[in-house]
């Protein structure tokens, strides 16, 4: 009898597992390609934000290499091209911020010269550390038009470090993750260029 | 006119005037039962991601109060537990799938949030408390005004957060509801005279434990007696 009982409990359970397993399979079907379309529709608007319109006439978002980075992990870098020449390539550069990782997006033309950076996703403290949003502050937008040798190598600090970059006052490990990670896709840019930007044709 | 006051259910006595004030106000999630502490204190940061978060949770809430009511009959005492998690965790995953096809603003807004209803213990005592029990329509009546209890207290709290903290007020709502709602963003004093601790974590215990003893103030004003906070309806 109390065999048959555990039997009815698994039936039961098992019952709901599957109708409501069912029912996510179908949800799941009904949104996978508007999701997708959306998560590329996303990264179409941050390539854009840092990688100027009439830079290009590809499709960056399409035009992808992928690049083994300093850290040993594979980096996606995304290439503007026009008439065939690479003008300008965006990929995604992390910093270690005051409440986990930042992740940016970082574009360079083809010289190395900073188009643009951009903040992904954060966790730093409102009202301290996400004055790294554009929304925020303009403090990110400092960085166009930089490249590494301007200012020299020495200087991609924040102030404190003996750097020439303002902290914001009341926060300066998030500052210094966003310059750090900055210059280490610099420096990436740089020690892979010869292929990010040459082997278009 | 008054005949179409008389619904079945109510001739059975069932009160539903007394649902949806217990579920606002008499009753609340949060400053009542004090459950759901750890969504309440994490997204309170600004009246805007409270609104969004009760919101979500205000339709968690009614779609497995429904579901829970409707197969009530079959889900054995036994494996209440394990059936309850899987409807709420099931209907998490539809509105997080949904939300991100379908209303992709307002998802990069919340989507962080939405997988911690899960842990939100406040559906799961109202699934125990109240669905497992009664019919359909009431437990959704309940399941929905719980939620928009819970809605509310999660706006007050971040409202006053925000407030103090940034000096703004439901700032970027227009992302969370549309551009229609821009007019409710407000500055009411500068952010240079924000207290920022209100927005940190202490600032989620502050002001929740203030506005908790306001709510029993009041209470106590209109000669209520204080209840203190069963998980258990006495509807």
């Amino acid at each position: 009898m109390t065999s048959a009982r555990l039997l009815t409990h698994s039936f039961v359970l098992g019952a709901f597992c599957l109708g409501f397993g069912a029912l996510l399979a179908f949800t799941h079907a009904m949104t996978a390609g508007d999701i997708m379309l959306r998560s590329t529709e996303d990264r179409q608007n941050s390539l854009g934000q840092v990688i100027p319109a009439a830079l290009h006439d590809n499709s960056p978002v399409a035009d992808v290499v992928t690049v083994t980075g300093a850290d040993g992990r594979p980096v996606s870098v995304f290439r503007a091209t026009r008439a065939g020449q690479v003008t300008a390539v965006a990929f995604e550069i992390t910093g270690s911020g005051y409440a986990g990782p930042i992740r940016l997006m970082l574009g360079v033309d083809a010289g190395g010269k900073i188009l643009g950076v951009r903040a992904l996703q954060h966790k730093e403290t409102p009202g301290l550390g996400d004055k790294i949003e554009p929304a925020k502050s303009d403090w990110i937008t400092r960085f166009t038009g930089l490249s590494l040798g301007a200012p020299p190598v020495e200087a991609w600090k924040v102030k404190k470090d003996g750097g020439q970059f303002d902290q914001f006052s009341g926060a300066t490990i998030t500052p210094r993750g966003v310059v750090g990670a900055i210059r280490g896709g610099l420096a990436f840019f740089a020690a892979h260029r010869d292929r990010l930007v040459g082997d278009s044709k | 006119m008054t005949t179409a006051d008389a619904t079945p259910a109510e001739s059975q006595g069932t009160d539903y005037r007394r649902i949806v004030r217990d579920g606002i106000w008499d009753n609340n999630g949060v400053f009542c039962m004090l459950l759901g502490m750890c969504p309440t204190m994490a997204i309170t940061t600004s009246a805007t991601n409270g609104l969004g978060m009760g919101l979500a949770t205000a339709a968690v809430m009614a779609a497995s109060s429904l579901l829970v009511a409707l197969f009530r009959k079959y889900i054995t005492q036994e494996v209440r537990i394990p059936v309850y998690i899987l409807i709420v965790a099931a209907m998490v995953t539809v509105v997080d799938l949904t939300m991100n096809a379908w209303m992709h603003e307002m998802y990069k807004v919340l989507g962080l949030f939405i997988p911690l209803i899960v842990s939100n213990c406040l559906p799961l005592a109202r699934l125990e408390a109240f669905a497992a029990r009664e019919p359909v329509l009431p437990s959704f009546i309940d399941g929905l005004f719980m939620g928009l209890g819970f809605t509310l207290s999660l706006t007050i709290i971040g409202g006053v957060r925000e407030l103090i903290g940034a000096g703004t007020l439901f700032a970027s709502a227009s992302l969370l509801l549309g551009p229609a709602f821009e007019f409710l963003e407000m500055r009411v004093m500068p952010a240079e005279a924000g207290v920022l601790m209100f927005i940190l974590p202490p600032g989620g215990f502050l002001a929740t434990g203030l506005l908790l003893v306001g709510k029993r103030m009041l209470d106590v004003r209109a000669g209520k007696p204080i209840a203190m906070g069963g998980a258990h309806s006495v509807g």
